[in-house]
């Protein structure tokens, strides 16, 4: 039959649609159990591509006459192969275009939500990963929040609503992903800001972020407001935009809190974290929405893909808020915690500046989930 | 090492390195030893669990000036 191809883009709609599909995995058994496309209802067979060279009977059985078969590899290769030998079994199946690299790279814009002014919040999923960059609209200006290394991006998103991007942001300095922002505001002549007590080890020039800075975006003020709240990192910063949004970064998710070990000072951050959590945004309004750097689970997304909540409800509901005894909050967090992100002290350093590695290697060391989170 | 056959699989993107890997080694003895070059990064844990699952042994690899080399002994 035929073989088709299926865009990063089409899965990712997919998942937001809680459609169907059954995934064939050609990629080694140890990849595919660290890191795999999460659908809530998507099935899954993996076997190494290399265990069906001599022919695809033995795993006809496997799969399924009635649903949307997908094949995907590493980077596209082996799942054509695959593809091609079901096609020839009589089977019509797709592979996915660029493999899990394109999935990890694949950022997908969601409109979260609009400004008093007429502005609008844009949140860019990235699907594979679960990173959140946001960016902020009004009057022909743009703000960046936590970019990602796709910086094209961004940067054609702002050209496609003409608006132009003036400042770029990282609410702390990220231990799971390399970001593109100091790259943004390089290319277009934006302001590149950073918590400097992040920086302290940067070797580049950047704009300190600091609690109770406002920057204004656009005509009309679309106050990004910093709200120091140390606890992920020393300088974890997050921002209230329009007296509506809370841009946590890395502090506060939907369904988790953020882990304090990245920067391997789990014991010393941790009461800084337990304070911004239960005392600094206690004192917020429970109407703000929560926008956060991280999803970790499908199940986090809401119904239009976005991940989003009102802070009153994760005080009710995110257990990581609701833990009275400080020290069981303090295990919590510090004890059997899950693995860290692949190459992280790597990626700490590509942020600092200190190293810059070629792309195909900044690709594979943002390789797998980002494991920011402890719930 | 005692090298039967030397393949050339630089340049060649996956799946190929396997493919000729798997056609070189249906060619050698048991015991016989296939020294591998490749320059696709995916090679390296590839190649490693092709050879586990086939039961051929990976004596060693190396890696230098971006160029794989492994060397595997036919079970």
């Amino acid at each position: 039959m035929t073989v088709k191809m299926m865009t990063a883009h089409e899965v990712t709609q997919k998942v937001f649609n809680k459609e169907e599909l059954f995934i064939l995995d050609v990629r080694n058994e140890d990849a595919f159990e660290d890191w795999k496309i999460e659908g809530e209802n998507f099935e899954y067979f993996n076997i190494p591509y290399f265990e069906l060279l001599d022919g695809v009977e033995e795993i006809l059985e496997k799969i399924p006459s009635n649903k949307e078969i997908l094949v995907v590899c590493a980077k596209e290769g082996s799942s054509v192969m695959v593809a091609e030998m079901l096609s020839e079994a009589g089977l019509t199946v797709s592979y996915l275009q660029g493999g899990m690299k394109a999935w990890s790279e694949h950022l997908e814009p969601v409109k979260v939500g609009d400004l008093k002014d007429g502005g609008e919040v844009y949140q860019f999923v990235r699907i594979g990963k679960g990173c959140l960059s946001y960016m902020v609209i009004s009057n022909g200006e743009a703000a960046i929040i936590d970019a990602t290394r796709m910086t094209d991006i961004f940067i054609d998103f702002a050209t496609s609503k003409e608006v132009k991007i003036t400042n770029v942001f990282d609410t702390h300095l990220h231990a799971d992903h390399i970001s593109g922002g100091r790259k943004i505001a390089e290319q277009i002549g934006a302001t590149y800001w950073l918590p400097p007590k992040d920086a302290q080890e940067v070797n580049f020039e950047y704009a300190a972020l600091e609690g109770g800075s406002v920057v204004t975006i656009g005509n009309t003020a679309i106050d990004i407001h910093a709200l120091y709240s140390p606890g992920h990192t020393i300088g974890s910063t997050s921002f209230v935009v329009d007296e509506k949004f809370l841009l946590s970064g890395d502090i506060l998710f939907i369904d988790s809190i953020g882990r304090p070990d990245l920067a391997g000072k789990a014991e010393d951050w941790v009461g800084d974290l337990r304070e911004s959590l239960y005392s600094r945004y206690r004192e917020l309004s429970e109407e703000l929405v929560v926008l956060p750097a991280h999803f970790m689970i499908i199940d986090e997304l809401n119904v239009d893909g976005s991940v989003a909540e009102k802070l009153g409800t994760l005080f009710a509901k995110n257990h990581g808020l609701n833990i009275e005894d400080e020290s069981e909050f303090r295990r919590l967090v510090t004890e059997n915690l899950p693995p860290q992100p692949n190459a992280y002290q790597e990626i700490r350093e590509t942020n600092m500046g200190k190293v810059t590695p070629e792309e195909e290697k900044q690709r594979e060391m943002e390789i797998g989930p980002n494991r920011c989170a402890v719930r | 090492m005692d090298v039967t056959k030397v393949l050339d699989a630089k340049g060649l993107a996956c799946p190929m390195p396997i493919v000729r890997t798997k056609k070189a080694m249906n060619e050698l003895e048991s015991g016989q030893i296939l020294e591998v070059h490749a320059t696709d990064k995916g090679a390296k844990s590839d190649l490693a669990a092709w050879a586990k699952s086939g039961g051929h042994e990976l004596l060693k690899d190396t890696e230098e000036n971006d160029v794989l080399k492994f060397w595997i002994k036919k079970g």
